[in-house]
């Protein structure tokens, strides 16, 4: 492994900071829209569902994806600028 | 044709498809026993990890759970989507860059400690086979309900296909077979509900359809809420879990869900970390097809059963005129009826219709040609302002199998049906026992007990652990554990408060060394089990819950313990050697999986 101690830690700090950003959209979707806010939420009419409960058994698992699939083109640019992908 | 000779059409023909990938894909070397080779497209180990993970549970009860609960079912809904996110972004691509064939082998390597390794062999059998004889029931029931055989002989039927390929394919016969399975189930599950969407809104997609607005000018979802008010249940949308109680749970659900062996293993048959993260991301893509779906298919099949059983009027159904999937399902012992007050109408409430909720059945007929029981509910009362006492009981996990019945759709729709829920049991089972059986030949033999076996020796071993493994999952399906449910609970709680912390912790925590790892297990595994059994089998009561939380959500608690504990432990204990932590530095970087593959 030709990767000097110095980048690799830049690596994986940048890394870090992709997951914690996207986890954080994650905790919003999921725990704060489907459960902690969700009665305030439901007093808002979307598509014909109460939004929190849209969230809860819709939404949240849309965002899911997305999210996933944000992670992999991040991390897959990320693999690139440090020159560590496969 | 008849819907039996449908039935028997389409499963004996998604019989003979797997059969003949399993003897097309068979396995040849312990690689290709365990992971495949290592060779597996992105998007065919997406769809395999779909089948996978989406088991009789996903299939046959979760719509089921949440047609009866409502928003209390929303923590199902993301806990085992959410779990993907959490996999995907902590666990995957790491433990892929690691190289091995099996969770205890990460743990034993990276801890480098076989009481470790023993340890994590003992969670993953013992989560595993709790998930898998809650499979093979599910075959029971579908078997017995549409090809009138005995449940026993069904479950027999399932073995000896699942026989067929786990033992001679290993993972690579899995893999191709799970992929053919996905392709059945998704298409036996979106089908009816595109039927069911379309013939009660008008629109073919659930997910658009669960917020339509019906010909009476209220929305699905307004409708079902009166509805249920109405008949003294609470309404559709609301909850009636705490707060709290519904996070702990969900927690417990997502890192159980990225903590369960069987699902972490698929992602070693890829040929690179980058493709373990995308095989993540089509994995998903995969679900969330169904799971989507799932709250369309739960709402409508709610409205159709309330509309059938109270008719139009909202005042119940002549028994001799209920249509015949109310009787069918009757008599394999899933719907109950007792007449409380004598107007040969059947009604349904909310309450209990029976004494301990559940109908006992005994021999002989009524006099509408019903099911006699032995237990009818003493003092019957209408309850919540409901216009009549409750008369029946449903089984949750019927929803989807009865949906396209009640519904009145095409024969061969719910002959689909039924190879689908047999697909989704049979592709989730096959996984497990690879499982068990790794964990058998090459974490105990060849790791723990024998390190001299050979390549040849060890595939042997891994078949025979197979083969015992699913004459055991025979057993427990023919003579299912009467807690099936809450054995469930058990299997996410130890992946939650077990596999999942030692396993971020050994990625993220370079410092974490063996001391903490095995006593953070420990603690994790003992609370959590010590929770469960006291309020699940010794009968405890919810009075007494640790901060209301429900033993369910109890293995985010134990998970909280396990990392306290071995933060603590370690940081009083020497770090691990220089060559682990440059393990830990190397998994973190994705160049080279490819070298540290062959062990």
């Amino acid at each position: 492994m030709s990767l000097s101690p110095e980048k690799a830690l830049a690596y994986w700090r940048a890394n870090l900071r992709i997951i914690w950003t996207y986890l954080a959209i994650w905790f919003i979707a999921s725990y704060g829209c489907g459960i902690l806010f969700v009665d305030q939420l439901d007093t808002i009419q979307f598509f014909g569902f109460p939004l929190g409960f849209w969230f809860a058994q819709q939404g949240s698992i849309f965002i899911f994806v997305i999210l996933i699939w944000a992670y992999v083109f991040s991390t897959n640019r990320l693999d690139e600028k440090y020159d560590v992908h496969e | 044709m008849s819907i039996d000779l449908l039935t028997y059409l389409f499963i004996g023909g998604s019989f003979a498809l797997y059969i003949g990938i399993a003897i097309w894909a068979r396995a040849g070397s312990t690689k290709e026993f365990y992971v495949a080779g290592g060779g597996v497209h992105p998007i065919a180990n997406g769809m395999a990890t779909a089948a996978d993970w989406m088991s009789a549970a996903s299939f046959i009860s979760l719509a089921g759970i949440i047609s009866f609960v409502g928003r209390d079912g929303s923590a199902y809904l993301m806990g085992w989507t959410g779990g993907y996110v959490m996999l995907a972004m902590l666990l995957a691509p790491y433990l892929r860059k690691f190289g091995k064939f099996t969770v205890p082998d990460f743990v034993g390597d990276r801890y480098y400690s076989s009481t470790a390794r023993m340890i994590a062999v003992l969670c993953t059998i013992v989560i595993s086979f709790t998930y898998v004889a809650g499979q093979m029931r599910g075959v029971g029931i579908v078997f017995s309900r549409y090809l009138h055989v005995d449940v026993n002989t069904g479950v027999l039927l399932g073995m000896a296909i699942v026989f067929f390929y786990a033992v001679l394919g290993g993972m690579k016969g899995i893999t191709y077979t799970q992929v053919a399975q996905y392709c059945v189930l998704i298409l036996a599950f979106t089908v009816p509900a595109f039927f069911l969407s379309a013939q009660i809104t008008g629109h073919f997609l659930p997910q658009i359809g669960l917020g339509a607005t019906l010909g009476t000018g209220q929305s699905v979802l307004a409708t079902l809420d009166s509805l249920s008010v109405e008949l003294g249940f609470k309404a559709y949308t609301d909850g009636s879990k705490s707060t709290i109680d519904m996070v702990f749970f969900t927690v417990a659900l997502m890192a159980g869900t990225a903590g369960l062996p069987h699902v972490i293993v698929r992602f070693f048959t890829v040929p690179r970390v980058k493709d373990a993260r995308t095989s993540a991301g089509w994995a998903l893509i995969f679900i969330a097809i169904l799971y989507t779906s799932i709250p369309g298919v739960a709402g409508f099949g709610r409205v159709n059963l309330i509309n059938t059983i109270n008719g139009a009027d909202n005042t119940g159904t002549t028994y001799t005129e209920m249509p015949s999937w109310f009787k069918n399902w009757e008599t394999s012992g899933l719907i109950g009826w007792y007449d409380h007050n004598g107007d040969g109408k059947v009604q349904y409430a909310a309450g209990d219709a029976f004494e301990g909720s559940k109908p006992a059945f005994t021999e002989g007929a009524g006099e509408f040609g019903q099911r006699l029981v032995s237990n009818p509910k003493m003092e019957p009362a209408a309850v919540n302002g409901a216009p009549f006492a409750n008369e029946v009981y449903v089984d949750r996990d019927i929803m989807v199998l009865a949906n396209p019945e009640i519904a009145n759709l095409p024969a061969w729709v719910i002959a689909l049906v039924a190879a689908g829920a047999v697909a989704a049991a049979l592709s989730t089972a096959a996984g497990l026992l690879l499982v068990i059986s790794t964990a058998i030949a090459h974490d105990m033999m060849k790791k723990t007990i024998n390190p001299n076996i050979t390549d040849k020796q060890e595939l042997l071993y891994a078949r025979l652990a197979a083969v015992v493994s699913i004459c055991i999952a025979g057993y427990f399906g023919i003579n299912p554990p009467g807690f099936v449910a809450q054995v469930v609970a058990l299997a996410f709680g130890l992946a939650c408060a077990s596999v999942f912390p030692v396993l971020l912790m050994g990625i993220f925590s370079k410092r974490m060394n063996t001391e903490g790892a095995v006593t953070g297990m420990l603690v994790g595994l003992v609370s959590t089990m010590a929770y469960i059994i006291y309020f699940k089998f010794m009968g405890g009561s919810p009075d007494d819950y640790f901060f209301g939380i429900s033993p369910e959500g109890f293995g985010t608690v134990g998970m909280i313990l396990n990392f306290a504990s071995a933060f603590l432990v370690s940081s009083m204990t020497p770090a691990p050697s220089a060559e682990i932590q440059a393990i830990v530095e190397n998994i973190r970087i994705p160049r080279g999986a490819g070298q540290a593959h062959a062990h």
